[in-house]
């Protein structure tokens, strides 16, 4: 909301300057964005007015004027074509330096001098109209400098309220929270009831009472339809942010910043019957003051005659019943309107209306009288007419009541912190326009009606702290009760996972929670993807299913920004949906690519392969002692590649899978190096063993070292698993030191060669009874997989 | 009487030991007077010739020469040995400010450097860390924080559905109504995570963190939250700054207020006040939904965004830098 800081002052006595007021509001919960001046130094402006207009001897666009000024009369060069004798205007005598920063001469304009010039409003910072000359009322007084005629010596106040306080949306609203912040004695305009001089009434029915339950209608008859708007009044509304638009409008807006209440204005002859207040029916239409055409939703409120809508009630005016440049009769309106039924209207419909703003934030179910009075004495006064009979339609039971609250002192201060006094709290409450019952320390608050925040005791509480003012309530140190809550020691915390991951060279990245479905599509990644109803954007549209979308994309931005040794992780969460429902979980995103160490002096590079991924996440399993046994599988997943990715098994669940990329797809997203990726479940990697300790023995370790051949399609882990499951805890460990495919071996096979250690906890072991131990693994080897010692 | 054969000797082997350049010549000497038949232990086998009284001064000044002798070759071997050491280690010296072999160190996200911060700070004040999911439903996100249906404070979450209604999280307070639907007071939690609103623009991202904190207990006053954020903000950044509390809006809190930090221009003078945090009273309509007695208890909470009091901490000027991933950007943050 913005405002001028002179009307403020106009309701309350305050001493304070507008930059103090401004800081007072901020502090008692009402932000002041900001304080600026009105109009820009305009020294050197005065009233002129025009006293002949000839033509230009040389130039068809351009006039030669006499003006009347601060002194004698001179000659003005001007090309606006509404300079007109008669017409006062602002004046930029010689040595004035406009807002524009051009300074004004003595000029010759095609041979004519001109001494001066004559100004419109955006030349002086007032306004937008460039069509020609600021035109000035016919009152002014020539020579007085303009910033003192029209009061530019002002600041506007520029309020950014919280959606509690629609009580602030107004002159008088905030006039009352600066009685109550400063101490000042708050005043009204009169406003005096406009006695009746017509008969001219309208029907009025209420429909829809608990939407609009008071509605009240006034006609207005025999207006002047060429009267101005005042030029206080058009400077009042500039300085809120709204432009005049002719006496009626004007007046409506005026009031609605005063105080508080939108107000509408239809043009009589346009109204068929009566007015009927009720819900928008399906398929009607309604073309609005904005010149859109709308359908209004069914949970829409309108503004009907006995045939169509007149106004989407709340909201906006309709355009065929407007006041026009001709209308002569008027029907004013001043209804209250639930806020359920206004809220978010606007904003369906892509609206944003000064009247929506309050009715949907709650307009004081008191004010509609006093509106339309103030309204109508103001048009009398500006365009003249005949008022009729106040027409109000009232049904009490659907208006909000403001219920008396209790406020207890002890409360107060037990939530406080406080040793607040009975009377300090009574007299901020009586600032604050409440109307308080005092029983010693208990108090029964009535708020004013425009105050429909305050419901509760907290509400009072905080009502009572913000204006005693928060930086004056005591303060205390942390302390408290404290009870431990910590988690399982096998629980591994999530930094400790990203940690060890910085350790190696990971950097953490952060990428968006939604992708575009067609990003999924290209990787197959969509199945499950849930969209959004309301996307930003179609690359944003899904949330991920996965976190490789987003570390593949920062992984190609890099490699084009000239990285190219990197390793990535993200973490977070991937959200599925499918027929066993919705699932959000935690997931690590792995990506590495380049070369396996920084460029060294000492060797060549080495590019990543799969075994280095393997290798960072078989560290990552060991060094987290994860529960349950390990296992990688060969798998088939649509973006990797398909001869080198796995799934990684814990205790028999997946629990993510690793690979290459898809060169096929390494190549569609411009990739020009192979990326290895994986995604893990935290949750799975995440569960350890709690330690405990077992004897590992002081015997010697005996080595044997085994080289068969075997057939391709048997798995390594596979021959290992049988080595250990045959020799039991004896076979302390395996190794694969070598794997050989080529001469000398069949095609579709290849020489593995493994170290068995062996050890026994409680004795030294013999060779021979390791030769027998070899000797029946040999075999054993041979059975299942048909394998050979090599040679 | 002059010198003794074995004296002679001895002063021939020394001179010989002192002018052995290496290990072998010195082993050719050793062999020469020492070995089985060396000069001097021919001279011990030549004693049985000498007539009984001069056998044994004879054979005691063969011993101490062949004793010197010994000694002088161990002293000259190892003094060799050294030698030969230090020239082969001299030949591996390396240049030691060649780079090492390495790879490229990682880091963590800005954000999350800044987060695990707060969170030692909330942890050491005794706040546990809660959690919650992402995608929530309308309860938990709003009905139960006391927003009203229809109410313009749901405008200023400028929300992400679901098209069954589902939403993503406009901030982590529904971890305060999970948490308190199953614990009793005394609760105090702290709820990171990450939040999401319909937002994009200079200094708007679609997704961004944020820090919830909740204390509820009995004798919990608006006095313990201002000492409690004033003890953070200090905490967090180092430093003494001022710190205000300024009555806002939220419809979870009443008393609520905006937390706003007097910030340090770059000569250490005080600048402008700069909004950090949110923060108020638990509003009792909140309590009661979480079926906790507002007469009994009291509580504070307090929200924060992460992505903030990073660009503060670390001195980032643009917001969106967060989520541009530039690693030239992140690696400053390790």
């Amino acid at each position: 909301m913005k405002i001028s800081y002179r009307w403020l002052t106009e309701w309350a006595d305050t001493d304070l300057a507008a930059d103090e007021v401004a800081e007072r509001f901020t502090l008692a919960g009402l932000e002041v964005d900001s304080v600026e001046p009105v109009a820009p130094p305009l020294d050197g402006v005065v009233v002129g007015e025009i006293v002949t207009v000839e033509p230009h001897p040389d130039a068809d666009r351009l006039r030669v004027c006499t003006v009347r000024g601060d002194s004698e009369e001179r000659t003005i060069v001007c090309g606006a074509p509404n300079a007109r004798v008669g017409l006062k205007a602002p004046l930029a005598t010689l040595g004035t330096k406009l807002p524009g920063g051009m300074k004004i001469k003595p000029a010759k304009l095609r041979g004519v001098a001109s001494a001066g010039m004559l100004c419109s409003e955006p030349e002086l910072g007032l306004g937008e109209d460039s069509s020609g000359l600021m035109e000035l009322p016919a009152d002014a007084p020539v020579g007085e400098s303009l910033t003192d005629y029209l009061g530019l010596d002002d600041c506007v106040l520029e309020i950014d309220l919280t959606p509690n306080r629609a009580d602030c949306l107004s002159v008088r609203g905030l006039a009352r929270e600066l009685g109550a912040i400063d101490g000042c004695v708050v005043h009204s305009p009169a406003m005096e009831a406009v006695e009746a001089e017509s008969e001219r009434s309208v029907e009025i029915e209420l429909q829809s009472p608990e939407d609009c339950p008071r509605y009240i209608g006034r006609v207005i008859e025999g207006i002047n339809p060429q009267a101005a708007t005042p030029t206080w009044m058009v400077e009042k509304l500039r300085r809120s942010g709204i432009r005049s638009l002719g006496p009626i409008v004007d007046v409506t807006n005026y009031v609605l910043l005063e105080l508080g209440q939108p107000m509408h204005a239809f043009d009589l002859s346009r109204i068929t019957g009566g007015i009927r207040v009720r819900r928008a029916g399906k398929g009607e239409r309604i073309t609005l003051l904005d010149g859109q055409e709308v359908e209004p939703d069914e949970d829409m409120l309108l503004i009907a005659d006995h045939e169509k809508p007149l106004a989407l009630g709340g909201v906006m005016g309709g355009l065929d019943s407007a006041v026009g440049e001709s209308t002569s009769d008027i029907l004013l309106e001043s209804a209250w309107f639930n806020p359920v039924v206004i809220s978010g209207r606007a904003r369906r419909l892509g609206l944003a209306t000064e009247s929506a703003h309050r009715f949907e934030r709650g307009v004081d179910p008191q004010l509609q009288h006093t509106a339309v009075e103030r309204a109508t004495a103001l048009i009398l006064d500006i365009a003249g007419g005949r008022a009729g009979p106040v027409i109000e339609k009232r049904l009490d039971e659907y208006l909000p009541e403001t219920a008396p609250v209790r406020l207890r002192l002890n409360r107060l201060n037990r939530v406080l912190g406080s040793e607040l006094e009975g009377d300090e709290v009574a007299g901020i409450l009586g600032r604050l326009d409440m109307n308080v019952k005092r029983d010693g320390d208990d108090f029964v608050v009535r708020a004013p009606s425009a105050r429909r925040d305050i419901e509760i005791e907290a509400d009072l509480i905080e009502e009572v702290a913000r204006i005693y003012g928060y930086d004056r309530l005591p303060s205390q140190r942390p302390g408290g009760r404290l009870s431990l809550r910590v988690p399982a020691e096998t629980q591994l915390p999530e930094r400790f996972l990203r940690e060890q991951l910085a350790a190696r060279g990971y950097q953490q990245v952060m990428t968006w929670s939604f992708v575009g479905l067609d990003q999924l599509e290209k990787l197959g990644l969509h199945e499950g993807a849930q969209p959004l109803a309301n996307p930003l954007s179609r690359d944003m549209a899904v949330l991920r299913t996965s976190l490789l979308p987003g570390v593949i994309e920062v992984a190609g931005r890099n490699l084009r920004r000239q990285h190219d040794t990197f390793r990535l992780f993200e973490c977070g969460a991937c959200f599925t949906a499918g027929e066993s429902g919705f699932d959000e979980r935690q997931r690590l995103g792995l990506l590495m690519t380049g070369s396996v160490r920084a460029e060294h002096f000492s060797e060549s590079a080495r590019a990543i392969d799969f075994f280095d991924l393997k290798g960072e996440i078989e560290h990552l399993l060991e060094r987290n002692a994860v529960a349950g046994p390990v296992q990688f599988r060969r798998c088939e997943r649509d973006w990797l590649h398909p001869g080198q990715s796995a799934e990684l098994i814990i205790d028999g669940q997946s629990a993510g899978w690793l690979g290459q990329l898809h060169p096929a797809l390494e190549k569609e997203l411009d990739l020009d190096q192979a990326v290895f990726v994986a995604e893990l479940d935290i949750a799975s990697i995440s569960q350890s063993n709690l330690p405990a300790h077992h004897d590992t023995g002081r015997f010697p370790a005996i080595r044997r070292d085994l080289a068969v051949v075997v057939a391709d399609k048997h798995a390594a882990a596979e021959l290992l698993e049988t080595l250990h499951k045959e020799v039991g805890d004896l076979l302390e460990k395996t190794v694969i030191f070598d794997q050989y495919r080529g001469k000398g071996i069949e095609s579709g096979c290849r020489s593995l060669a493994i170290g068995l250690i062996f050890r026994h906890v409680s004795r030294t072991l013999k060779d021979s009874e390791v030769d027998d131990l070899i000797d029946r693994l040999v075999a054993r080897l041979e059975e299942r997989f048909d394998a050979k010692l090599r040679g | 009487m002059g010198q003794t054969a074995a004296e002679s000797l001895l002063d021939e082997a020394l001179g010989l030991v002192a002018g052995a350049e290496d290990e072998r010549t010195l082993d050719d000497v050793r062999v020469r007077f020492l070995g089985k038949k060396g000069a001097l232990t021919a001279q011990l086998k030549e004693l049985g010739k000498l007539p009984p009284e001069e056998r044994r001064e004879a054979g005691q000044a063969v011993n101490r020469a062949k004793q010197s002798l010994e000694q002088a070759i161990q002293a000259r071997a190892g003094e060799l040995g050294r030698k030969r050491l230090a020239e082969q280690l001299a030949a591996e010296s390396v240049d030691v400010t060649l780079p090492g072999r390495r790879h490229e160190a990682g880091g963590p996200h800005p954000v999350s450097r800044a987060l695990d911060r707060l969170l030692v700070i909330f942890r050491q004040l005794g706040f546990d860390v809660a959690t919650g999911p992402e995608v929530e439903d309308d309860y938990f996100n709003f009905e139960a924080l006391n927003f009203p249906p229809h109410h313009p404070a749901r405008a200023m979450h400028d929300t992400f559905y679901l098209p069954d209604g589902r939403l993503l999280r406009t901030h982590t307070s529904p971890v305060q109504i999970r948490v308190m639907k199953e614990q009793a007071p005394p609760v105090r939690i702290i709820a990171p995570g990450r939040v999401f609103r319909s937002d994009s623009d200079q200094t708007h991202t679609p997704q961004f963190h944020q820090v919830e904190g909740l204390l509820v207990d009995r004798d919990v006053t608006f006095a313990d939250l201002k000492g409690l954020l004033s003890d953070f903000v200090n905490a967090f950044f180092e430093d003494d700054l001022e710190v205000r509390l300024r009555p806002s809006y939220f419809p979870f809190t009443e008393p609520s207020a905006e937390v706003d930090v007097r910030w340090r221009n770059a000569d250490g003078t005080p600048g402008n006040w700069l909004e950090v945090l949110g923060c108020g009273m638990v509003h009792p309509n909140v309590l009661t939904n979480c079926g906790i007695d507002p007469e009994t208890y009291t509580g504070y909470a307090f929200g924060l965004g992460v992505e903030r009091f990073a660009m503060l901490r670390y001195r980032v000027d643009d917001l969106r830098l967060f989520f541009d991933n530039d690693l030239r950007f992140l690696r400053q943050f390790r």
